[in-house]
């Protein structure tokens, strides 16, 4: 299959099975069998991760390399987290572009929505990787002191003696703090002088990471999510750099994930337990999601800040608030294109 | 006739044992110089293999700081890869006589540090056993979408291209043998065409991210360009200097002073580029400009970077005057050397200190951070820097041996004794 096919067939989404030549052969030249040997247990171990590092991009692999790769990661994980884990494979379903609406005048700053991402999604515990940051802001940081008013610069000028030019000073401007606090530790939320800001992944219909990504180890699937393909990425945070909303996380070590924590419902392309080396982001929780139901921070929010669903259906809840609330999108200047809004009520 | 068919197949793997012989062969200094160079390699195959095995969480990087010292460094050694051209450039472009000599010797300068560089990257990638993923035809090559694959198609072509000419060139000079100039020529411009190339393409990766302002900007190529002048000079006077007091390869004052001319020339550009960024950068003050003003003056007490600006800034100007006067560079003994090594070691600095750490704050979600390297970082930086230094050193040597006639083929030597 000709280079150019084979980038069409990941643009264009498809996996049409057919056999990948170029790579049969390379796996042939160095004498590795694709089938899964029976012989000793650590042979097969030793084999099926020489498999596991031969494999190719998700997209390309045929039904069958599917079949085996998911079926490597199955027992590998089964055995690792001593529980029965399954991989999942399910399909894009058709006709649907994924959409997230936040409403940030409700969000309370409470982060149920981080710890139900982590469990859901298999986060590694220590180091620890959240793929939401709740942003706390200062509420009332817009406050103008006269006495602050008179001192601008230049501070005495036959003009007279006021900041006539630039008020308050060039490094402290009157009236704005402008900091955000990313480790705020509230006794209670929601505290009387904040309001918050939650980011994650916005889902970019035009995603500067995946134009950056030079192996193509992350893409735009189907249904308008970008997602990761863990055992392709190269570990080069191109895409990382790339991103203006600081959505990717690196796994800079070995994941830690106790067993107990495991959460053992994942996708190929979702959840499934991460290795060292590899970028990973938030998926819009692609395992639910393809299966119809709620990503786990919608479920999680106890206030119902979030709201998920069907860019294409116009009797969906997001089509819904797109229509009647006051909405934006995060950092438009960048021209992504989020598929994540903001709305006030 | 078979005889002599034997005898041609064998010469390449004579002229590599001859040249590698001679190589090795030195006086104490040089012996000093490349055990130095070991313990560092011995260190360093420790230390690599710790972050091999552990992953670069080893290092000081962050999500919040995603580049270390690696890939600083890998940036540094595309500045002299490019400034090598600077040899090529007067010796076949402009035909000069006193240069045409040391051409190779700035081949290999940039065959090793493209080779240096290739290090550096892989000790970047977080899975470095995968790296069969972007080569084409073997894994999916993102092209023309991914500045990456520019770098890694430019990087590589240049790392062959050196490496062609310089072992042609030495392998025909070994046999006594006139070279191909129609075949020798053109692979000469095209390396001098590429070297600035490799460059331009380096600063693309940086410049294309939107989302580091600091790096946002047009002027990235020019100021790489215009330190890759200036730091890849500086390397080629001491490396010259030396050459002339170890060796006896004959290198003219005139050769030294065209290279002191290059870095003053280069200092003015850089400080030029650096002021219309700043500049542009300050007087509107945007958020834009907020990686620059926390280098300036630090931010809420953060302010690790600010010395390390400052120090920056003062010795690529303080060099620049000095080098304006002749005398200083004439002084080929003390004070030129000196301000090289100045210049290659600040340019060397500026970039993990004031280009690359100090850029990723705020980060696009205004986090401010300061990078900590750890030894194991350290250590592999200097892994690979000494194994590079190694390679240079025994290329260099080798080469001197063939260029002086040293290193030369039996035959050859045979027959000029006839
Ligand atoms: S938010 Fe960042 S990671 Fe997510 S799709 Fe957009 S660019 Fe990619
Ligand atoms: S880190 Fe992985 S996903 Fe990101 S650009 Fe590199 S290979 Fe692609």
């Amino acid at each position: 299959m000709s280079e150019d096919k084979r980038k069409k067939d990941i643009a264009e989404g498809q996996d049409d099975g057919k056999a990948k030549e170029s790579r049969r052969d390379f796996l042939k030249k160095l004498g590795v069998a694709t089938a899964a040997t029976t012989v000793a247990p650590a042979a097969t171990a030793k084999a099926g991760s020489i498999a596991e590092a031969l494999q190719t991009h998700f997209r390309l692999m045929s039904d069958d390399e599917k079949k085996n790769a998911i079926a490597r990661l199955e027992k590998r994980y089964t055995e690792q987290f001593s529980k029965q884990v399954t991989v999942a494979d399910t399909p894009a379903p058709e006709g649907v572009l994924f959409g997230y609406a936040l409403n940030i005048s409700k969000c309370i700053g409470c982060r149920r929505c981080v710890e139900a991402c982590v469990r859901e999604n298999n986060q590694s515990r220590d180091p620890a990787i959240q793929w939401i940051r709740v942003l706390r802001m200062e509420r009332g940081n817009n406050t103008f002191e006269l006495k602050e008013l008179n001192e601008g610069s230049p501070s005495s000028n036959p003009l007279g003696d006021y900041g006539i030019q630039s008020g308050g000073h060039a490094d402290k401007h009157v009236g704005l703090s402008g900091s955000t606090e990313h480790y705020y530790e509230p006794e209670q939320v929601p505290e009387d002088d904040a309001i918050y800001f939650p980011v994650q992944c916005q889902q970019c219909e035009d995603p500067a990471c995946v134009k950056a990504c030079p192996v193509r180890a992350t893409f735009r699937d189907p249904n308008g999510i970008v997602v990761i393909d863990y055992n392709w990425c190269i570990g080069c945070r191109m895409c990382q750099l790339a991103c203006p909303y600081w959505a990717r996380r690196f796994n800079w070590g070995e994941p830690v994930l106790p067993n107990e924590d495991m959460n053992p419902k994942t996708h190929y392309l979702g959840n499934r337990p991460r290795m060292r080396g590899v970028m990973e982001k938030c998926t819009f929780c692609l395992q639910r999601v393809r299966d119809g139901r709620y990503p786990a921070c919608v479920e999680a929010c106890p206030v119902g800040a979030r709201k998920f669903g069907n860019l294409l259906d116009p009797k969906s809840e997001v089509r819904k608030i797109l229509a009647t609330k006051k909405v934006f999108r995060f950092k438009e200047e960048f021209n992504t294109d989020p598929k994540f809004f903001y709305y006030m009520d | 006739m078979k005889k002599q068919i034997a005898s041609a197949s064998q010469k390449p793997i004579a002229f590599a044992r001859d040249f590698f012989s001679y190589a090795i062969k030195g006086g104490n200094l040089y012996y000093g110089w490349l055990l130095f160079l070991s313990f560092f390699v011995v260190v360093g195959l420790y230390t690599s293999y710790v972050q091999m095995t552990k992953g670069l969480i080893v290092t000081g990087a962050t999500d919040q700081i995603i580049w270390e010292l690696f890939i600083s460094n890998f940036i540094f050694t595309a500045h002299i890869a490019a400034a090598a051209v600077l040899v090529v450039i007067p010796a076949y472009i402009y035909k000069r006589e006193d240069m045409k000599h040391l051409a190779v010797l700035g081949e290999i300068i940039a065959l090793t540090f493209v080779i240096i560089g290739l290090n550096f990257i892989f000790f970047h990638m977080g899975r470095p056993d995968r790296f069969w993923h972007a080569i084409p035809g073997l894994g999916i090559f993102n092209f023309p979408s991914s500045m990456l694959t520019y770098d890694i198609i430019v990087l590589n072509t240049y790392l062959g291209i050196n490496l062609v000419a310089v072992s042609y060139l030495l392998y025909k000079r070994y046999l006594g043998q006139p070279i191909n100039t129609k075949f020798y020529t053109p692979l000469i411009y095209v390396a001098v065409a590429w070297g600035p190339l490799i460059h331009i393409v380096t600063a693309f990766i940086l410049s294309s991210n939107a989302g580091i302002s600091a790096w946002h900007t047009a002027v990235l190529p020019f100021a790489f360009l215009s330190m890759a002048g200036a730091s890849g000079s500086a390397l080629i006077i001491i490396f010259f200097l030396l050459i002339r007091k170890f060796s006896k390869m004959d290198i003219a004052d005139s050769v030294i002073d065209f290279f002191s001319q290059v870095i003053v020339w280069s200092l003015g550009i850089i400080i030029l580029v650096f002021a219309s960024e700043f500049f542009t950068e300050l007087y509107p003050g945007t958020h834009h400009a907020a990686s620059l003003e926390y280098m300036i003056h630090g931010h809420h007490g953060l302010n690790a970077y600010v010395p390390w600006f400052w120090w920056t800034m003062a010795l690529i100007v303080i060099p620049f005057i000095l080098l304006l006067s002749s005398k200083v560079r004439k002084s080929y003994n003390f004070l030129l050397p000196l301000i090289s090594l100045v210049v290659f070691l600040i340019i060397l600095i500026e970039k993990p200190a004031v280009l690359v750490f100090p850029s990723f704050s705020p980060t696009p979600l205004g986090e401010y951070a300061v990078y900590h390297p750890t030894l194991i970082e350290i250590f592999n930086v200097l892994f690979i820097w000494a194994s590079g230094f190694i390679i240079l050193t025994l290329l260099t040597k080798g080469a001197i041996g063939v260029l002086t006639g040293e290193v030369q083929d039996s035959q050859t030597v045979e027959g000029d004794a006839k």
